[in-house]
């Protein structure tokens, strides 16, 4: 029985795998997403963990600030862009949500994800981000194209050997 | 607040805490400065927050308060498309005749923040909703747009967003198709707790009316309670029977 | 009691895909039309803060309203044993499908977040009338298929009747809760009665059955099968009754509150100084919808004339549409009640009656709604045996000696 499942795990990570790779005929070329870089030297929860769960927070946060009133900034979205999207420069526009250049639609344009946050939530900076120096982050990585099929393969054999 | 919070939220709340001020170093809280509640502490039903508005003090030609609510909350100038009656509503001043003795009176309308709301009710989804402190919000989240809860409202005080909106307030995020209305300027309540001091009421100080009294019905104590105990009040559309959290004085 | 031969229509002629074209033609528009709305926002529609539900409401109540009714055929020969309704049975429960699916489709696409409407089936609040309306109408889906099933299938044929009892039950409280999504708001004074819900029942057997009696009309002439005198003078006569039964809950509405000073603003608004929104109450709801139907339903001659039984039915039609565009829209024109003895003014049309306008993405998105519902039925019935071969007299009643036929009655 668990022999069947974790085969099927790896069916189903090849199969993904076969998918992208259909979807991304070049591979020389292979589009990535190019994540800009945040503010600061780390984020809120290690970047691993943001690229999982980063919607978990952003929930939950959502509902406990909606209806308790529990404001603390960690995983704030306001914040989230205080960090990750740049100020607008002198005569400029800001990089608004939708284009690749906005941290959160580099990615979600990518995968294809359609998030509707920003038809309420402001799309920029509206304050001061957060200085993290503690031990809880990990640094951010510069710019480093997310390259999705590594990570699915990735995460499957890690499952696999536990 | 609890003892057991583990290291990376004491900073987290320290540096919240040093941006408003309230403390002198990571993790240490001058709450009783503030009255405000810890940033990881949800409301509770031990505070129920209202306001008073005195109409004696209400000057008729004053929009101090409208002016200072769409600044603090982002509303009024950045709908381009909408008509006037389609354009965001959160406080609006009213001015009343009595048809049968003449007399004349000023004041804001908004949000009255009933105890048991009517939007909230007929909400189909609980998008509306009264938090437990009182307050009455709309979870944008949630809201489908409908417009039921502005049906029921018997006070005009919900506006429904006709247009696309950008570059909104942090303070109030808002957006087409949804409902909104007066917020008590909640993120000012969250953060000064009884010291809060709404948008609106901080502009009619301002400008030396001081006709609002904000404060917690719940807190005999407090400035308000002693203010409607002394001189007394009455809620608009009482006859309802909805218990608002705001009352007036003077009419 | 007689076995009936059902059998699909052709469909095969020139004037059935005419129409089946035009309903898709009028569907495009009103997607085009909702597609403005969804994309620019509700600044495009007459709607306001002040009119918040606009003409798609008209029309989507006036659609949902309408299905419940027309489900009463169905009703009449499965649980009051009237065997003579039998053959329109099958009719009869499809188009209370077709009409609650265009009704819910102009209802849902009007929303602000269209898109959520997942939300509003996972999120409940269970104080809101509105979120049992939601449960209500699709266990109506439910229920009817079930009961279509029961007809259909000859070896179920022993459920129908108590199939048909649940889903009579289950329309009679469908239509109370629409009523009650009115006679909940206290705060308005065109509304806060508990009268709307039986109002609101009333009006979905006048609005059902006309809207069965044209369909059956239409779809008889088009497929030219027989359809006797019979058949017609039993929807007739029962048509009237229910244009009867309408006024008359519309006659108490009123004098209640008239009764009450507190609510002879409004009053005197409908029914004297409201401008178009009284011209519809009196001349196209009360004469045009109700007393002109009554007189063409119940005189000697012209009651015996099918062109002026469905004329009868369209004006019903008609009528009602006015009298749900009076209630919605002009209930909520009348300015709020918010300081009793006092005059009001403020920058957002306090103490005036507020101006609305029906856009035409709006008035398309309604029709739209209309277009839905008619394509479903003339789909349903050309693949599924919905349609008896014959309506003929002697079909409906083997009994039948003719002549006797005008006594008929609910």
């Amino acid at each position: 029985m668990k022999s069947l499942y974790y085969n099927n795990k790896r069916i189903a990570t090849l199969l993904v795998a076969v998918l992208l790779s259909f979807a991304l005929p070049a591979m020389a070329d292979t589009p990535v997403p190019v994540v800009p870089k945040g503010k600061g030297v780390k984020c809120v929860e290690p970047t691993d963990v943001m690229r999982k769960r980063h919607f978990e927070f952003i929930l939950h946060q959502r509902d406990a600030t909606m209806h308790e009133g529990i404001r603390t900034p960690q995983h704030s979205l306001a914040q989230c862009l205080n960090c990750h999207v740049p100020k607008a420069e002198a005569g400029q526009e800001r990089v608004r949500y939708g284009s690749d250049e906005h941290f959160c639609s580099s990615c979600h344009n990518y995968a294809g994800v359609t998030i509707d946050c920003f038809e309420c939530h402001n799309d920029g900076p509206t304050g001061q981000p957060l200085e993290l120096t503690g031990a809880e982050g990990r640094p951010t990585p510069l710019a480093q194209p997310l390259d999705l099929v590594d990570e699915a393969v990735r995460v499957a054999t890690r499952e696999e050997e536990e | 607040m609890s003892k057991d919070v583990n290291a990376t939220r004491r900073k987290f709340l320290g540096q919240a805490a040093a941006l408003t001020g309230l403390s002198v170093a990571p993790g240490v809280f001058l709450v009783d400065l503030a009255h405000g509640k810890p940033a990881d502490e949800p409301v509770s039903a031990k505070n129920r927050w209202g306001m008073l508005i005195d109409t004696n003090k209400c000057a008729k030609d004053c929009n101090a308060c409208v002016t200072a609510c769409q600044q603090e909350n982002g509303w009024g100038s950045n709908e381009v498309n909408s008509r006037p009656d389609q354009q965001a509503q959160w406080i609006r001043k009213v001015n009343l005749k009595h048809k049968a003795t003449g007399a004349t009176y000023s004041l804001p309308m908004l949000c009255q923040h009933c105890e048991t709301p009517p939007c909230a009710d007929v909400c189909p989804t609980g998008a509306s909703f009264r938090r437990a402190d009182g307050i009455v919000l709309v979870d944008k989240h949630i809201c489908i747009g409908c417009r039921y809860c502005m049906m029921a409202c018997p006070y005009k005080a919900r506006s429904f967003i006709h247009e696309v909106l950008q570059d909104q307030s942090v303070n109030a995020p808002r957006g087409k198709g949804t409902v909104e209305s007066c917020t008590l300027c909640v993120h000012r309540v969250d953060r000064d707790g009884e010291n809060a001091v709404p948008a609106c009421a901080e502009a009619c100080n301002e400008e030396g009316h001081a006709a609002f009294v904000f404060g917690d019905l719940n807190d005999p104590d407090s400035r308000l309670s002693q203010t409607l105990k002394k001189f007394g009040s009455r809620q608009i559309r009482a006859d309802l029977g909805l218990n608002p959290g705001i009352h007036y004085k003077g009419i | 009691m007689n076995h009936y031969d059902y059998q699909e229509i052709e469909g095969r002629s020139g004037g059935y895909w005419a129409i089946l074209l035009a309903l898709v033609g009028l569907m495009a528009v009103a997607g085009y039309g909702w597609y403005l709305m969804e994309h620019e926002g509700h600044w495009i529609t007459g709607m306001s803060n002040q009119i918040v539900w606009g003409t798609p409401h008209v029309f989507a109540i006036f659609l949902i309203v309408a299905a419940s009714g027309a489900l009463n055929v169905a009703s009449i020969a499965s649980v009051f044993g009237k065997y003579q309704y039998k053959p329109l049975a099958r009719l009869s429960g499809l188009l209370a499908i077709c009409l609650l699916a265009g009704g819910l489709t102009v209802l849902v696409l009007d929303l602000g977040r269209p898109e959520r409407l997942v939300v509003a089936m996972t999120y409940y609040n269970f104080k809101s009338i509105f979120a049992w309306n939601i449960i209500l109408y699709n266990g109506f889906f439910a229920i009817v298929a079930v009961y279509l099933w029961t007809m259909m299938q000859h070896s179920l044929g022993k459920y129908s009747k108590p199939v048909g009892f649940f889903a009579f039950l289950w329309r009679l409280i469908l239509t109370t809760g629409t009523g009650s999504i009115f006679g909940f708001l206290v705060a308005r004074q065109g509304y806060d009665a508990a009268i709307m819900a039986p109002l609101f029942i009333a009006m979905s057997f006048s609005f059902g059955l006309a809207i069965f009696i044209l369909l059956l009309m239409g779809l008889y002439n088009g497929t030219r099968r027989p359809l006797g005198d019979l058949a017609i003078r039993r929807l007739k006569n029962l048509l009237g009754v229910f244009i009867a039964g309408v006024l008359y809950f519309v006659l108490a509405f009123h004098l209640t509150n008239l009764y009450a000073t507190e609510h002879h603003g409004v009053e005197a608004f409908i029914l004297r100084d409201g401008g178009i929104y009284t011209t519809l109450f009196w001349w196209v709801q009360i004469v045009l919808g109700s007393l002109v139907p009554l007189a063409l339903l119940y005189h000697p001659s012209w009651g015996k004339n099918r062109k002026l039984i469905g004329l009868a039915a369209l004006l019903v039609i008609i009528g009602g549409l006015a009298q749900v565009y009076v209630i919605v829209i002009g209930g909520q024109a009348y300015p709020l009640v918010i300081f009793p003895g006092y005059e009001a003014s403020s920058t957002f049309t306090e103490g005036v009656v507020a101006p609305y306008s029906p856009s035409w993405p709006e008035v398309m998105l309604g029709l739209g709604g209309v277009a839905v519902a008619l394509f479903m039925v003339l789909f349903a019935v050309k693949v599924l045996k919905f349609l008896p071969i014959s309506l003929a007299d002697n079909m409906v009643d083997p009994y039948h000696k003719s002549g006797a036929a005008d006594t008929a009655s609910a």
